[in-house]
């Protein structure tokens, strides 16, 4: 019945882009989906159904994950507090629909920023919040140790409606090796059916299967190999439309990462203010106007920064501690030897 | 006059009442599509559809286009209905018929039957035969051989092929086949209205059946020959079989919860339709001398079809739409492979889902019409 009740939801979703009035006539600097969201008292935010360290909730409905604190930043900056935000879990085939139809305003749902989304089907992504790649887990018993020693007929098991499904093509295509893609809608289900032996391998990006390898019986028997396949930049995504919003969610994103680069954290934000650097008191709100270019207040980041934490900070409690991904790899800031490089807010 | 306005009025003011909400409903969405910047259009039906499908009864890759990938999804869709419908059919007709038995023990091994799996949501038992059975079946390199040359294993069922020599004329022989079975129950018929004789019709035509294809093996060139699956290494652990052919277990697992499931609910029809001809007409047919078989085939069956033929139909019909849970097991049918990966990979959610509903409903109203055609043929034919 759930399959029924998902189908419906999904023509609900259809109905809603057919009736929705089109009144989203943009002014200048005069966000929409702001107004909506400050009259409504809380950020609408679509998020996954259970991806441990990104977007996981608790058994009292908790959601953590670095993915549920980019909403949280955005929540902080325009309504003050950092718990003002509604989750709606979604597939991978609802999320793009959900978000186009109205239903959230944003997705922050692990998603890959590719030029054919971004163009094509009425998004934006706004920027990167994690730096993944496609990778394969394997049993650990089998002896394969890289993907190259994968040969024809081998059973792969992933996610329907990611990249995942468009990079492993490309990928056994160009090593000429036959495969039989078994594609499930949920990942739970993936998950168990990899774990019953129906696949030989278990293909999605490298940071799930880290998640995922924890729900396995046998964790322990499993391994992730060491090539990455593609390139999976993961990261917040809003409606086409409404600029000022997308600034508004860009720039919180970015206002984390930054508060890391400067040293500024949770705890002593505060302190900031009297800080020397400039660049350093126009993070905290305490010089410039940075918020009135959003119509938001001049302390909308310190906000963020004491509420949420900054990307460090964030990193290191939803998928350092969690013993996800303890190495920060990719995701580690520009000046430490990672690729995480934001454009200066001035 | 005043009576031409009255009749038709209301239904002109209906027509417009549903063409405005239709015009309001295509504006409002072109509307709202052009403000969030999507496109709307089929184009998308051409272009390369860059994934892969697990199993696909034609020719696929990744480099054929969106409206090939429809065609895969359709016909998985198609395949597994038609195979569920002949099982079910096949199923419901025995446990029906068991359910009429005077036997204690099978009369009510056929209504536990029909109980148990007719009160368990379908999707659970989809999930059962998947998940519960898969883990059951053994590994492909532990498998024992089934009939010797088949192999029962978690990752599919691998039977041999066929490999034919000649297949046309074999092919041509089966036809021939069935053109003179058909002349010959006219014949039989009309011998039987003219003459009053009977002759054994049915013996004939299996005789016909097999004797006209076995000729075209002695005497045709054509020769069958049989490719066994192997089973082959991909690593230490885990093994694959290879040639033949393979039936993934997503199909096998949703056939199963499809037939048994609705073969429930054809039995009971066949049971309806049986109980339904009323006990005179036996009565009367055995007192003019007819054998147990005769009153059957010529007096109870005829009468019981056209009770059960309506009812079966729907029931052909809703495990053609109940189908579309495939997704939920990855086997890849219209919903899975077109309405969803499709979907994603365009983002052309209107457009798919207007299609997927517009062959959903193609297929029930070719069904319907097969089945009303069948029924129209059985009905009591007024003179």
């Amino acid at each position: 019945m759930f399959k029924i009740i998902k189908q419906l939801t999904s023509v609900v979703a259809m109905f809603a882009v057919l009736f929705a009035f089109s009144t989203e006539t943009m002014a200048a600097k005069k966000s929409k989906t702001l107004e909506n969201t400050k009259k409504r008292g809380f950020v609408r935010c679509g998020v996954s159904q259970g991806l441990p360290g990104f977007s996981n909730a608790d058994e009292s409905g908790n959601w953590t994950g670095i993915d549920v604190d980019v909403c949280r930043a955005v929540a902080a900056a325009t309504l003050g507090d950092a718990t003002k935000v509604k989750f709606t879990p979604l597939s991978a085939k609802e999320r793009f629909t959900a978000l186009t139809s109205g239903e959230i305003d944003i997705l922050s749902r692990n998603t890959t920023w590719t030029l054919s989304r971004d163009a094509d089907i009425g998004l934006t992504f706004v920027g990167v919040n994690f730096y993944d790649g496609q990778g394969f887990m394997v049993r650990k018993g089998s002896g394969i140790a890289s993907t190259g020693e994968f040969k024809n007929g081998t059973s792969v098991c992933t996610n329907l409606g990611t990249t995942t499904e468009l990079n492993m093509r490309d990928f056994f295509d160009s090593k000429g090796i036959s495969y039989e893609p078994v594609v499930f809608e949920k990942a739970d289900e993936v998950v168990a059916a990899y774990d019953a032996g129906r696949c030989d391998t278990y293909t999605t990006d490298k940071s799930g299967l880290a998640a995922q390898r924890t729900k396995l019986s046998a964790p322990d028997d499993h391994v992730v190999l060491p090539e990455t396949i593609s390139k999976e930049p993961l990261g917040p995504v809003v409606r086409q439309g409404d600029s000022v919003w997308e600034d508004i969610v860009r720039w919180s994103l970015n206002t984390m990462i930054e508060a890391e680069e400067y040293g500024v954290n949770s705890s002593n934000a505060d302190m900031m203010k009297t800080s020397n650097n400039p660049a350093i008191k126009r993070l905290v709100g305490a010089e410039g106007e940075l918020g009135a270019a959003f119509g938001l207040d001049n302390e909308w980041n310190l906000r963020i920064i004491k509420q949420v934490g900054n990307y460090g900070e964030s990193y290191k409690r939803n998928i350092a501690d969690t013993g996800i991904l303890p190495d920060r790899g990719p995701n580690e800031l520009w000046t430490k030897g990672g690729i995480l490089y934001v454009p200066p807010a001035r | 006059m005043n009576n031409i306005i009255k009749k038709f009025i209301p239904q002109i003011l209906a027509i417009l009442f549903v063409v405005l909400i239709f015009g309001f409903l295509t504006l409002n969405a072109q509307t709202n599509m052009d403000n969030r910047g999507i496109d709307f259009g089929f184009d998308f039906l051409s272009q390369e559809s860059s994934f892969d499908v697990q199993f696909s009864l034609i020719e696929y890759s990744g480099s054929d286009s969106y409206s090939r990938a429809f065609l895969v999804g359709l016909l998985n869709t198609l395949l597994v209905s038609f195979i569920s419908i002949i099982i079910c059919t096949i199923l419901g007709v025995i446990i029906g018929v068991a359910r009429l038995s005077s036997n204690y023990l099978i009369k009510n091994s056929a209504a536990w039957y029909v109980e148990f799996f007719r009160n368990i949501p379908l999707l659970l038992q989809i999930f059962f035969w998947y998940y519960a059975a898969l883990r059951a079946l053994p590994m492909p390199e532990k498998a024992n051989a089934w009939f010797g040359v088949t192999y029962m294993t978690v990752k599919g069922y691998y039977i041999p092929s066929m490999v034919w020599e000649n297949l046309n004329v074999f092919l041509y022989c089966g036809l021939a086949a069935i053109i003179s079975i058909i002349v010959l129950r006219n014949y039989a018929s009309k011998l039987r209205d003219t003459q009053g004789k009977q002759i054994p019709v049915l013996l004939y035509s299996l005789a016909l059946l097999i004797v006209l294809p076995l000729l075209s093996f002695l005497f045709g060139g054509v020769s069958l020959g049989f490719e066994l699956p192997e089973l082959k290494k991909l690593s230490k652990i885990s093994y694959i079989y290879e040639g033949g052919i393979s039936l993934p277990p997503e199909l096998i697992a949703l056939v199963l919860a499809l037939s048994l499931y609705t073969s429930t609910f054809v039995a009971e029809c066949v049971r309806a339709g049986i109980e339904g001809v009323s006990k005179g007409q036996k009565e009367a047919a055995a007192s003019v001398g007819l054998t147990p078989n005769q009153v059957l085939k010529l007096v109870i069956m005829p009468q019981a079809l056209r009770i059960i033929i309506p009812p079966t139909t729907n029931q052909y019909l809703n495990l053609t739409k109940n189908s579309s849970l495939a997704a939920a097991i990855a086997y890849p049918d219209l919903v899975l492979v077109f309405a969803g990966t499709a979907l994603m990979q365009t983002g052309k959610a209107i457009e798919i889902v207007s299609i997927t509903m517009l062959t959903y409903l193609t297929i029930s109203l070719t069904i319907a019409a097969i089945m009303n055609w069948y029924n129209k043929k059985i009905e009591i034919k007024e003179k």
